[in-house]
């Protein structure tokens, strides 16, 4: 785990991916108890809405990953503008929104996946465990071990099903053959994919049809034992029955992981997530158990986007 | 609230609000036709209300199947499902009303001339004035989507309640008075359990028409007992 040291969110000097200066150093902790001990501190002041809805059963839940008072330019341009929102611990939080909302560029923050590109910076808080990983000094390749991330387009590299997998495993843990071999079956087995693939593991990775291409990138995520599982639109390539099979799959995932999945397709985020966030123009507009957000939205914008009124 | 981009969703839910409408109206006249038809020994008209049920039940079961078939095509979320699932309850409850009323009919037939005290119909046609009154404020709610309209109809359906008290007791004496009232008294309890019940389903369709303006239920108790406006929940919408 992290310096224990950083968990006091003081004001930080120096680079672009700290706590703006506006920050009371006293940043009071508005919303559920944190698993990481933090200290008791003042309660918040006035909530922004969207933290209102939290209120009831959600501020009673486990904080996994809470992103505060975010930030994120794409050059000059804001692009997030001041998000706040939990990602509960074995949940699964959807985010859904227009074109352009900002979705996939708030996924990305969460591994930190946006330093890789010059002109991209993120301010505010996003933690981790109570830890800020957007402070300089955060490991980038230990925060992505701890947090995966599959994409919309499946992404196998050109070796056999089992390197796939054993790549990862190879990178990060010294492991004997044996264990190493079920390891990977453990991971296959995750991704309900184990039963179509154990007779044919040495076969290349892109001889599998589209699902299955994917189950096999969520294997290779899972078999790293992340703690946190970032989807991008995974199902928007595949078709209905692989989508199913992976439905499936993150069901069955959230009992050991906590996992955000952004998505275009508004019945899917209704199916698979407990909590949903809706997201507009870079704000987030509404966050809420799914269940309420999808029969009984608080906010116009939202119940407007999801019944197809967006206009 | 704008409109669907797709404009087909919006004529679908358009056409099941006129159904309903058309539905609530056909149960309003069989109910005012049906004590009419009591009240003035009028078997011609108490005939024709029975007649016009089977329009009812045909409308109640194109509405489910057009709903369904909704439900099935467009996935209706948020305000668009409480919209849907409230015209299948409403839809229902005014089939049954319409039953209702019918039966009413079908006791004014057995009744004509039979009536030996005029007075024993007073308590009723109060009782009726209270539930067609009911019965249009609710659908003028549905109609408006007035949540505080339907509130109102729900409380004040204990009035109607605590009237079928009173009726029931005058029939009691009238029948202790003459063995020979007892047939008619009877068939008249039959009629002020009917109204009783109309109002029931009123009250049911009030508190559909709560859920699909809030997404929120009313509490489970509802008033009984003759209640003034102050016990009215007051959540605010």
């Amino acid at each position: 785990m992290n310096d224990v040291s950083n968990l006091k969110p003081a004001p930080e000097a120096d680079s672009a991916a700290t706590i703006s200066a506006e920050m009371p150093a006293q940043e009071a902790e508005s919303r559920a108890t944190i698993s990481a001990g933090l200290p008791a501190q003042e309660p918040a002041p006035e909530a922004d809405p969207p933290a209102k809805i939290l209120a009831d059963a959600i501020s009673n839940l486990e904080q996994k990953v809470t992103v505060r008072n975010l930030n994120f330019y794409y050059g000059d341009s804001l692009a997030l503008k001041n998000v706040s929102l939990p990602l509960c611990a074995k949940k699964v939080t959807a985010f859904i929104g227009p074109s352009g909302c900002g979705k996939s560029t708030l996924l990305r923050v969460l591994n930190r996946m946006y330093d890789l590109y010059p002109k991209q910076r993120a301010e505010g808080e996003v933690l981790l465990d109570g830890v800020n990983i957007l402070r300089p000094e955060q490991d980038l390749n230990l925060l992505r071990a701890r947090v995966g991330m599959v994409f919309q387009k499946p992404t196998p590299f050109p070796m056999s099903i089992h390197d796939n997998i054993a790549f990862g495993l190879k990178l990060y843990e010294k492991l004997p053959k044996s264990e190493l071999a079920d390891r990977v079956e453990a991971a296959l087995k995750r991704a309900a994919l184990w039963d179509e693939v154990k007779d044919k593991l040495y076969a290349s990775g892109l001889s599998l049809s589209g699902g299955q291409q994917q189950r096999l990138c969520i294997a290779r995520t899972v078999a790293l034992q992340p703690e946190v599982i970032l989807l991008d639109e995974p199902c928007s390539a595949l078709d209905p029955i692989s989508t199913s099979k992976v439905e499936e799959t993150i069901d069955e995932l959230k009992e050991n992981y906590t996992i955000a999945i952004v998505t275009h397709n508004m019945q899917q985020a209704a199916r698979v997530s407990d909590h949903t966030a809706f997201m507009y123009l870079g704000e987030l507009i509404e966050f809420g158990i799914t269940a309420q957000v999808f029969t009984s939205p608080e906010k116009k914008q939202t119940q407007n986007y999801i019944t197809g009124r967006f206009g | 609230m704008p409109d669907h981009i797709v404009k087909a969703y919006d004529k679908e839910l358009e056409s099941l609000g006129r159904k309903i409408a058309e539905m609530g109206g056909i149960a309003e006249k069989m109910l005012s036709d049906a004590m009419d038809a009591l009240i003035d020994f009028d078997t011609r008209l108490a005939q024709a209300t029975v007649d016009s049920d089977p329009r009812l039940d045909l409308l109640q079961r194109d509405i489910e199947e057009q709903a369904i078939l909704t439900i099935a095509r467009r996935q209706p979320m948020a305000v668009d499902l409480r919209e849907i699932i409230a015209t299948i309850r409403i839809s229902g409850d005014l089939e049954r009303i319409g039953d209702l009323a019918k039966n009413i009919a079908k006791r004014a037939i057995k009744l004509a001339g039979e009536m030996h005290i005029p007075r024993a119909t007073i308590g009723l046609r109060s009782m009726h004035e209270s539930a067609a009154m009911l019965l249009k404020e609710v659908l003028d709610a549905y109609a408006e989507r007035d949540a505080e309209g339907a509130r109102a109809v729900w409380i004040h359906d204990a009035d109607l309640n605590a009237l079928e008290d009173s009726v029931f007791r005058d029939l009691l004496t009238f029948m202790m008075e003459d063995p020979r009232n007892i047939s008619f008294c009877t068939h008249l309890l039959y009629v002020s359990k009917n109204i009783e019940r109309i109002g029931d389903h009123a009250t049911n369709i009030a508190e559909t028409v709560v859920y699909l303006v809030t997404g929120e239920t009313l509490p489970m108790d509802r008033p009984k007992g003759r209640t003034t406006l102050s016990e009215a929940p007051t959540r605010v919408v």
